[in-house]
């Protein structure tokens, strides 16, 4: 059943982010061009989303476990550190070079674009240069 | 300012899925719906590797059924300079890796669990992405 949900949440994932026309970089780069012709549709994207998952979370605050699982996982850290300041300030500078983020540059490769290809290898390289560093 | 190519109802609508998904994905098994961490723990994590590895087709399956059944084209506009890819993926990787997130995690998941984290990171990456946006358009 775990892998089922994985799949179905995957799936609705990839379609709304779609739908949203998320997978285009130009959208999302016309979002973070406030100060010139800006796209405010990524603002309505995170809305949307917001609004439906922040109050069934919410619900579930005092639930022990899911329903497929022995317990949540959530993340454990719960500081403001360097790491969350700085890895944060990186990988927007990436995302407004080319308009990609790690949700769509998986979805695009739908596209067979050489383009997003390049792209995931190099934040694939990057996530294997990290990963002895980080636990 | 200027506002151009606005489309709400899309946007809102695919944020309704995609908060659907994280609902889904977060009262059956437990799990913050982050795609950084997902694709990251595809490779490197032992654990629940075929539900992330299944989420990951499920992310390729949801614009292919798009593309099938509700419009065969999807428009992609990229940059096809190859130093300017390879640049932007690393910081990407580099980026979400020692931040634990992306846009999904911190700025979706991250928010409507109101995590102090989520919230600054999301503010963080939000304006490095406006001021990066800002200076090309000045200096290229």
């Amino acid at each position: 059943m775990r892998a089922f949900i994985a799949l179905i949440s995957g799936t609705i994932f990839g379609l709304g982010l779609t739908i949203a026309s998320m997978t285009n970089p130009a959208k999302v780069i016309g979002f973070l061009n406030i100060f010139g012709a800006w796209d405010p549709s990524l603002a309505f994207v995170m809305l949307g989303a917001i609004l439906v998952s922040a109050p069934v979370i919410y619900i579930q605050k005092n639930k022990l476990k899911p329903l497929f699982a022995d317990s949540f996982s959530l993340p454990a850290l719960k500081e403001i550190d360097k790491n969350l300041v700085v890895g944060s300030l990186l990988f927007g500078v990436g995302w407004g070079l080319i308009g990609l983020c790690p949700g769509p540059a998986v979805a695009s490769l739908v596209l067979l674009n050489s383009s997003s290809i390049i792209f995931i290898i190099s934040m694939l390289f990057a996530f294997t240069l990290v990963q002895p560093f980080k636990k | 300012m200027t506002i151009i190519n606005f489309t709400p109802v899309s946007a809102f609508i695919g944020g309704i899925l995609i908060g659907l998904a994280v609902v889904i994905f977060y009262v059956g098994n437990g799990r913050i719906a982050g795609i950084s961490g997902i694709v990251n723990n595809t490779i490197f994590a032992k654990t629940n590797r075929i539900d992330n590895f299944l989420f990951i087709i499920g992310l390729l399956l949801g614009p292919t059924i798009y593309k099938v059944f509700i419009n065969p084209e999807i428009s992609f506009v990229i940059s096809s300079s190859i130093p300017l890819l390879v640049v932007a993926g690393f910081l990407v990787g580099f980026g979400t890796k020692i931040g634990s997130g992306c846009t999904s995690g911190h700025g979706v998941c991250g928010i409507s669990r109101f995590s102090k984290r989520s919230i600054v990171a999301t503010i963080l990456f939000l304006g490095s992405g406006i001021i990066t946006v800002y200076l090309i358009r000045i200096f290229a």
